[in-house]
């Protein structure tokens, strides 16, 4: 079956199962490896993208579901030459050590910013409780996020 | 002009009465006993029975300390917000001597002698016995004592008026102790004395009237609570494998069974609470509620073959991995045909579960389940719904499923999810 994504604000047409992870197609058919597969079970979050500002397990959702809707992942955060405020404040902090649930963090940190554009700690905790990060990095992934919302907010007054 | 002069005299004289009927004097304040003042096996005793009485999962609010309120209780005349039960002596109850703690369980009074609303559930709380309540006490006031100020209730405004739940008190407050049934063993009498007193589970399992008071024609038939069904606790009680006292009191000590499936919604801080109750209470608990759902049902077998389509591709492609797998309860997924949610009368948890997933009690280890809220749409979700219907409950079609789902997503942005 033929279906056709938005990633990133590009198109992209899909030849897959319908019944495919949209994790597999990010990393083996449109090259976005920034997604991880951890457990394949929608119980890490490592492979989390946002869907239409929502945060999503990527590894359980079946592309059939997304004819039409709006898919973001770490790359569309930013590039190498211009990163995002959330890419810049994570390698600000040095907030991944072995970064593997980093880019997970990252999207659900993407979506709960841009509900709530100056989260408190509490705010952070809470939303990022659905993520796991295994070696230890936790304070400087919450901190990344704090710094962020700033960044965030001197780019839109500029 | 003279008819003027009546009705003012009449509203005069229901006030008055009101005022009277709602008057209680303060009890006086006492300096605030020192937790070494309480006998150690006392307050060993009272952690047991707030975990029964589940006090904790409505005096925390999200995140904030244990015991120090401010939760929002929804109704449907308004936000009523839990208050701090800590004994702290200005914002909490450190300065409640036991014989105020008592009237508030009893009489739904507060030190200062204010009515207290019943979102307090003291039309249960009213047959605790004292020596229950002498230990809750003691538990209470050797707590850490947490500076928290009461938050303010955002209910309809002329309910503000406290004198006017004497009024309600007037029509639907009975006080008064647990009567025992003869007829019956002490394990059941001690297992209906929680049930109905401290352990309040009415509050939630039957339905209400319009001025709030339980239904008690309909006591354990089921009602809606913060967005979730809590299921009859009678012969009704939708589960596929009717409920044992057995499987009750392995449910009530774990939060989860291996034939029913995980405990969700607000029923989750009731179970994680309910591990810190006593082997012989939770015992009791299963034998009275045993007796009441008490089902001679027999379990279908009777199910129709799946039929293929969008709800049976979501299926395989989403949920298969786990509710087909082979990991066991309570980390591996239940097979649908043992779900309640699937068996009720109305899909409204199954929706819930599905968008949520299941988290666990804060701070403990147990099931999660991905939520879909983010991923799927309202017409995928429908599909996918009416295939587990059909698929693995030998019930008839959900009629009101677009209709709930809206609801249930509306819930669930304006924070109502009450998880």
């Amino acid at each position: 079956m033929s279906i056709r994504l938005n990633v990133n604000g590009h198109e992209h047409q899909v030849t897959a199962d319908p019944q495919t992870p949209l994790l597999y197609v990010l990393r083996n058919d449109l090259g976005l490896n920034a997604a991880k597969f951890g457990c394949g079970l929608g119980q890490c979050g490592s492979c989390t993208v946002v869907i239409d500002g929502e945060a999503v397990f990527s590894c359980v959702t079946p592309i059939m579901l997304l004819q039409g809707r709006r898919i973001t992942t770490v790359e569309g955060l930013g590039s190498i030459e211009s990163p995002g405020p959330l890419q810049r404040s994570f390698i600000e902090l040095q907030a991944a050590q072995c970064g593997y649930c980093i880019a997970g963090m990252m999207m659900r940190a993407y979506a709960l910013l841009e509900k709530n554009a100056s989260p408190t700690d509490a705010d952070i905790r809470r939303s990022l409780e659905p993520n796991l990060c295994r070696c230890g990095t936790h304070m400087r992934i919450l901190a990344a996020v704090k710094r962020a919302a700033e960044l965030r907010q001197v780019s839109a007054f500029r | 002009m003279r008819l003027g002069i009546l009705i003012a005299a009449c509203l005069l004289i229901a006030v008055a009465g009101l005022l009277f009927l709602s008057s209680h004097a303060e009890i006086p304040p006492i300096s605030q006993p020192a937790a070494s003042a309480f006998d150690a096996a006392l307050v060993a005793r009272g952690a047991e029975l707030a975990a029964i009485g589940n006090c904790a999962v409505c005096h925390t609010r999200q995140g904030g300390e244990i015991f120090a309120g401010a939760r929002a209780v929804p109704t449907p005349f308004g936000a009523i917000y839990s208050t701090n039960i800590t004994p702290d002596s200005r914002t909490g109850i450190g300065r409640w001597s036991e014989a105020a703690f008592q009237r508030a369980m009893h009489e739904g009074v507060n030190r200062a002698g204010e009515q207290l609303y019943p979102a307090f559930p003291y039309d249960h709380f009213t047959q605790v016995t004292d020596d229950d309540d002498r230990a809750l006490y003691a538990y209470l006031m050797t707590r850490e004592p947490i500076q928290a100020p009461a938050a303010r209730n955002k209910i309809w405004f002329p309910l503000k008026f406290r004198p006017l739940i004497a009024a309600w008190k007037a029509l639907y407050f009975k006080t008064g102790p647990y009567r025992a049934d003869i007829s019956q063993s002490s394990e059941w009498n001690r297992g209906a004395y929680l049930a109905k007193g401290l352990g309040h589970c009415g509050a939630c399992h039957t339905a209400r009237n319009v001025l709030g008071a339980e239904r008690t024609n309909q006591s354990y038939a089921g009602a809606r609570v913060e967005g979730w069904d809590a299921y009859a606790l009678n012969h009704s009680a939708p589960a596929p494998v009717p409920w044992t006292s057995q499987s009750l009191q392995k449910y009530f000590e774990t939060g989860w069974h291996v034939q029913h499936g995980v405990a969700r919604g607000p029923m989750a801080g009731v179970t994680a609470d309910l591990a810190a109750a006593s082997k012989a209470d939770i015992h009791a608990l299963a034998v009275f509620i045993g007796s009441q759902i008490n089902s001679t049902r027999v379990v279908a077998t009777n199910f129709s073959e799946k039929q293929p389509g969008l709800g049976a591709e979501i299926y395989a492609a989403s949920c298969s991995s786990c509710h087909d797998g082979t990991r066991a309860l309570p980390f591996g997924g239940i097979d649908l045909k043992l779900s309640t949610a699937v068996n009720a009368p109305s899909p409204r948890n199954l929706i819930n579960v599905t968008l949520l997933g299941l988290s666990t009690a804060e701070g403990r280890a147990g099931a999660i389940m991905p939520g879909f809220d983010g991923a799927i749409s309202d017409v995928q979700l429908a599909a996918l719904l009416e295939d587990l219907r059909a698929g693995y409950s030998d019930k008839a079609p959900w009629r009101e499923l677009p209709e709930e789902i809206q609801a249930a997503r509306r819930a669930i942005k304006n924070g109502n999810e009450g998880l």
